[in-house]
Formats: structure tokens, sequence, C-alpha cells
């Protein structure tokens, strides 16, 4: 039986992502400490909410270096939603704040108005199809016509192209719906959400 | 434009799924996990639960029910109903939910708003509006529509959003459960004064009120309930209506 850990850290529905990974057959360990983190199989760190508060929550816990550790030994993570925005090295949310640094990059605001002067309901809360630009086993099985479920104010930028494996469009504004690097897996939407298509992503990234 | 949404409601009375005219009268209409895991495979793009004597008798009683629909439903779940304090927030999320959404606690004391944006975040904060119409402009209800509060709707939702609501639920008072159609002239000055999405419920006839209500409301979701509890229309009627109008739906 695959073993995925969730970080709990106070925040996000941690409680969805466990039945998501649960639907695919997957044991749940809830990682409370260092070593739990550096123990797992799978890691996960979910989160909805303010990246200062995460930041902090993660912080308080001593469990960034052990992220960190985790991720550099190639080892499968998933960030989810907040939780990949965090990935990131930097976010403009409620001022600057650092953060993990996982993939070179920052979290910006989703812009108000595109280029056609729409305005853009921020949260962006809906159902949208990725656009996968890079081929990877997590997407394997992925069809155009699938959707994935987005609700976030804030997105990624990566600085190198090389760690952008997926976006979707908001009107004609692309946005950020996965990075990569190794192993480490962030993703945007909330696959735990996303209906079938969700789980199947979930099926995938349990088997690396 | 941007992707819109189907939401079911499900209006819930201890164990069942009712459904109720004008916020009086209910019928039965059966198990709500056997409605909400048919409407998930049939496509439904989020649920709502709503507790509709929560607010009555001081509880909310949907946990259980959360608990096991999330078990084999995969898309995002809202609960409202007598959420009243952040522990009725808290217990509601622990059971599986995603959104809480609030109108009676918020009309009492608006800081409940900025405290659960706060907590949980905005996304996880829905302000729920009953708006009744009253000579030439909408005044909000609360206690299920039952009770005023003299606020002007369009004041009310303003401060609801500045105090970090990230969505706004919209019902009519005058039309919910009675099939008449949904107020576009309601919907469209509420979606045009707040930069936060706009779900709209009550009163939906059939496919071409889901049409209305977002491209002339400019609704960003559309709550249905009896439209399809009664099996007056199905999920993919309603959104291949909305395709051939041009929405972009799931």
């Amino acid at each position: 039986m695959k073993k995925a850990t969730i970080i709990d850290y106070g925040i996000g529905n941690i409680l969805s992502v466990k039945r998501a990974f649960e639907a695919n057959g997957a044991e749940i360990l809830f990682a409370s400490s260092r070593e739990q983190i550096l123990e797992s199989e799978h890691l996960i760190l979910p989160g909805v909410g303010a990246f200062a508060k995460g930041m902090e929550e993660l912080e308080k816990r001593g469990f960034v270096d052990a992220i960190l550790q985790y991720c550099s030994m190639e080892r499968p993570f998933l960030g989810i939603c907040l939780g990949m925005q965090m990935m990131l090295e930097e976010s403009e949310e409620q001022g600057n704040h650092k953060g993990l640094g996982l993939i070179r990059g920052r979290v910006q605001r989703i812009q108000e108005y595109d280029e056609n002067c729409n305005l853009h309901k921020v949260p962006n809360i809906g159902w949208y199809s990725l656009d996968v630009l890079k081929k990877d086993k997590v997407f394997e099985h992925y069809d155009q016509d699938n959707r994935v479920y987005f609700v976030h104010s804030y997105c990624a930028h990566v600085d190198n192209r090389e760690n952008l494996i997926a976006q979707y469009y908001y009107d004609t504004a692309p946005i950020t719906a996965v990075i990569k690097k190794g192993n480490s897996y962030g993703m945007q939407f909330h696959p735990e959400k996303s209906g079938e298509v969700g789980l199947e992503m979930i099926r995938q990234f349990l088997d690396i | 434009m941007s992707s819109k949404r189907l939401i079911a409601r499900l209006d819930i009375k201890g164990p069942n799924l009712v459904k109720g005219i004008q916020f009086e009268g209910l019928r039965k209409l059966g198990d709500p996990h056997e409605f909400a895991l048919s409407y998930y495979k049939q496509g439904i793009d989020e649920i709502l639960f709503v507790d509709i004597v929560a607010s009555l008798y001081d509880r909310n009683s949907l946990d259980e029910i959360i608990r096991s629909v999330t078990d084999d439903v995969f898309v995002p779940i809202t609960v409202g109903g007598g959420i009243r304090t952040l522990d009725d927030v808290k217990k509601a999320l622990d059971s599986g939910a995603d959104k809480v959404a609030i109108n009676t606690a918020a009309i009492k004391d608006k800081s409940i708003i900025t405290k659960v944006a706060n907590q949980y975040g905005s996304q996880c904060m829905v302000l729920s509006v009953q708006a009744k119409r009253l000579d030439d402009h909408w005044e909000a209800y609360y206690d299920n529509g039952r009770e005023r509060t003299g606020l002007e709707i369009g004041e009310w939702i303003k401060e609801g959003y500045e105090l970090g609501a990230g969505e706004i639920l919209l019902s009519s008072v005058d039309r919910d459960g009675t099939l008449r159609g949904i107020d576009i002239n309601l919907v469209n000055y509420i979606s045009s004064i707040v930069p936060i999405p706009v779900i709209v419920g009550g009163g939906m006839r059939d496919e071409q009120d889901f049409v209305d209500a977002i491209k002339y409301g400019k609704a960003d979701a559309v709550s249905v309930g009896s439209l399809l509890h009664y099996q007056k229309s199905d999920i993919a009627r309603i959104k291949k209506c909305a395709r051939d109008n041009s929405i972009d739906v799931r």
C-alpha cells in the first residue's frame, strides 16, 4: 500500500486531501514533526489562505528545513494551492514575504484587468482546462478537455521556464497551473476537489 | 470570459433533503448523500448544503452528512445555515466543507466575516445575502428570509467585501422555490459593485434562466435547487444551453 504524508501545520483542508489520497488506496499519515516529514514516502503540503500566515506556521513548527531536505533528495513532493505558492522564493501578498525557495520565482496578485480591460473577479474561482507544456508522468492521462478546480487571488511566476509544466487561461491571460523541479510538484488548482480528473493525477503522483 | 459554475443547492432539515417555497412550507425529497452523489456523477461544479432550521433552533447539524458526502464526492462543498461562531466554521471545515456561507451571524456581528477570512482565507468566507424587494430598492433579510435588517443590499455587500468576504451568495426572498425566474436587475446591480465572484440562486425555472443570470445578470455562478431536485431539467441540459450561448462551462 502506498503511503502519503500530509503536513499538518494548522492550515488548509487536510481532510479533503486525505480523502482524495485514500480514494486512491493510499495510507495517510499527518506529519506534525520534522522526523515524520523526513520519513515520508510521498509528501504533501496543502494550504489555503494567506502566504505570510502559511510560512509563519511552517517556521513556527520548524518544518522549513525538513521540507527542503526532503525535496533535495528528489523524493515525491506535492504542494497544493497555497502549498504550491510557498514553494517559490517570495510573495507580494500582504507585503513581501519569503517562501521555501524550492523553485526560483515569485507570487503576485492576479491582474485585476486583462489586456482587453475585462474585469477579473478575484479570487478566480472556477474549472479550467490545462495547457500542459511538457510531457510529464502526472499528466500522462490528462485530456485537453478535462478541467480542474481553481480558487486563488495570487499566482506563481517562475524564473525558469523549465519549471513550468502547465498553465491555464483566464480570459486571454495565461496563469501558472503546475510547477515542478526534480520530483517536487506544485499545483495551483485543487486535485482533491477536481473530481475524477484530479483523482487520476493523484494516482499518478502516488506512482512516482 | 472566465469559466462559470453550476452549483447544486441542497436544503437540509435533519437527515433529509427538503425543498421550501419562499422559505415557508417544506417538502421531504430524500437522502442528501444520494442526491449529492448523483449530481457529482453528472458533472456538478460545486454543492451547497444549507441547514434550514439551524438558525431557528440554534444548531448546525450538517456535519455528519458532510462527512459522509465527502467520502465519495470530490468537488467543492459549501455549508450554510446557522454558522454562528468560528467553532461552527471549524466543525464544518473539519467535516470536509471547503467554504462556509454566513448570513444571520454576519448581520448580528459583522466581525465574524473578518475573523473567518483571517483564520481560513477569504475564499472560505461566502457572504450569504437574502434580498427582498421593497419599493424602489432591495433590503437584506436574515433568519432564512424572515427578518429585516434595514440595510440596503448594495451597501451591505460592499461592506462585506471590505471586511473580507471572498464570494457573495445572493438569493431572492421573493423568488426562492417559486420557479418564477431570477431577478436580473438585482443580480446585475450586485455583480457590478464588488470585484469578488457572485453566486446567484433562487427561482431558476429552466436552462435559459442560468444563461440569463450570467449573460445579463453578470453572475459568476448560479445555484439551483428545485430545478434539479424535481427534475425539471438536468445538469447536462443546463450546461449545453450555456455552451450554445457562448458561456464557458465545464
